[in-house]
């Protein structure tokens, strides 16, 4: 029953944060804004982590297929479509449910329990589309941008792991992240981005917009936020990639 | 003029308003005291339109509030400003945006005349040189200062104030006092004051009302509270022993 009413509660919500926006100005400077705190400042934490994810992988990789019959472009291919189909996508937006989804559920929780959502609900501002939806858009906007971004670094950083770690030479490695290419693989992490941004402010918005209490509800909401974010993730990676690639 | 007829509201079957009724005037300070958990916030919420009211009306001017839809509350609350207890200032806003937030919001006005009212109002409550600032690095009383221009920067009809010196020392709180009520007179506002310091009562309380238990138990002027002999309201005025001393006599 408890789990109906927060689907109902999270509905309600959202039904609130896409009706009645307020004025256009208003909503492009908030999403301008949104961009710099939810998307450019990522922007360090996707390159760190695609950076040695990508040498890892080619490691790794490259120690589990010594074999002579297999050629060693492989490596590259196997780099360059863990990224695409999984890394980029998928394990990306589970960082971001960390860092991006504690910071909204925390934010939106602080502005609760300080009122300040009540002061805009009494000056007659649709408070949940002022502070949710921009956050939603700059995501959807952004999000997409950060999945390319982790694709374009871990794929150099599996390049420098050929060339300062001399695992396979880099030609090799640069044929094979060339061979057997195929574009919609790339449409297919964007997409999975798109729904995993949705996820993660839509799901953080809700546990920070509705938190009662005191700072201790605020953290506990935090933490709810990015556990059941990342719950829904993974789900919803499930069940895109049987539509999807099915 | 705000008018609230009947109200009612329970929490978990547990009243917390029974029945209050109170009709506060314009260009007055309306006090609404009583102890903690009383109900007052409560009171204070229902006619902001923060609470659902179980039963009963709430009334701004001629307009039925309570039965009103969304867009029509709007429309009312567009009309009115809240203090809140612990300021609600935008953290991430300047004092200037933080004044702006409702012109940006509601106004078609350029930019310099938001400016200029923004300022005129951060003048009214003699904040000035603190546009730039952000409200962690502002005190308690200036943090009530600038909520107050903030609610006064569309001309509100009615003000409302929840707890305005909580947290402040007597002489900051007696100037915040004195500041609502300068400005209840000077634009009219129907005010309502949320309080239980006595010393905002004897300042600025024009009408007092007293909630005891979540009923309307007393209601009458801050000279007539002190020759009440209302049992519960007695209590709570002359709590203090030097308070005592003053109502023996």
């Amino acid at each position: 029953m408890k789990l109906f009413a927060h689907i109902g509660t999270y509905l309600l919500l959202m039904r609130r944060t896409f009706g009645q926006p307020g004025k256009h100005s208003i909503l492009y400077r908030q999403v301008m804004r949104e961009i710099e705190k939810v998307g450019i400042n990522s922007f360090g934490i996707v390159v760190i982590i695609s950076i040695f994810v990508g040498a890892v992988i080619t490691i790794q990789v490259n120690f589990n297929i010594e074999n002579p019959l297999l050629p060693t472009y492989l490596v590259g291919l196997t780099v360059r479509d863990s990224l695409l189909l999984e890394f980029s996508s998928t394990m990306m937006a589970l960082i971001l449910a960390g860092k991006v989804g504690s910071s909204i559920a925390s934010e939106l929780g602080m502005m609760r329990i300080t009122e300040q959502i009540d002061a805009l609900e009494v000056m007659g501002i649709n408070s949940a589309s002022y502070l949710i939806l921009p956050k939603m858009i700059a995501a959807v906007i952004f999000f997409p941008i950060l999945c390319l971004l982790s694709i374009i670094v871990g794929l150099f950083g599996g390049y420098l792991a050929c060339t300062l770690g001399n695992t396979i030479p880099p030609s090799e490695y640069i044929d094979g992240i060339q061979y057997a290419f195929q574009a919609y693989y790339i449409s297919y992490a964007l997409t999975k981005t798109v729904f995993y941004s949705l996820i993660i402010t839509s799901v953080s918005a809700y546990f920070g917009y509705h938190v009662k209490g005191g700072a201790v509800e605020v953290g506990k909401a935090s933490t709810k936020a990015v556990v059941q974010s990342s719950i829904l993730i993974l789900l919803a990676n499930l069940i895109l990639t049987r539509t999807i690639l099915g | 003029m705000i008018e609230v007829k009947n109200l009612f509201k329970s929490f978990e079957g547990e009243f917390v308003l029974n029945d209050v009724s109170a009709r506060f005037e314009p260009g007055k300070c309306n006090l609404i005291i009583g102890r903690s958990g009383s109900g007052k916030t409560v009171l204070l919420k229902s006619i902001a339109g923060l609470i659902e009211v179980d039963q009963g009306e709430i009334w701004y001017d001629d307009q039925k509030f309570s039965h009103l839809n969304a867009s029509s509350r709007q429309a009312i609350r567009k009309e009115m400003g809240v203090l809140f207890q612990g300021a609600a200032l935008f953290d991430s806003l300047t004092v200037e945006e933080n004044v702006l937030f409702p012109l940006d919001m509601f106004t078609h006005q350029n930019r310099k005349e938001k400016l200029d009212r923004a300022n005129f109002c951060l003048e009214r409550v003699k904040v000035t040189g603190s546009n730039g600032m952000f409200p962690a690095e502002l005190s308690g009383g200036m943090k009530k200062r600038v909520a107050i221009a903030r609610a006064i920067a569309l001309n509100p009809k009615y003000l409302l104030c929840d707890e305005p010196n909580s947290g402040l020392d007597p002489e900051t709180g007696i100037i915040i006092d004195n500041l609502i009520k300068e400005l209840t007179v000077e634009f009219q506002m129907t005010t309502i004051v949320n309080s239980h310091d006595m010393n905002s009562v004897l300042e600025i309380g024009d009408k007092v009302i007293f909630i005891f238990r979540g009923c309307k138990s007393w209601e009458g002027s801050r000279e007539e509270i002190l020759k009440t002999d209302n049992e519960a309201l007695n209590k709570f005025v002359f709590a203090t022993n030097m308070a005592k001393k003053i109502k023996k006599p």
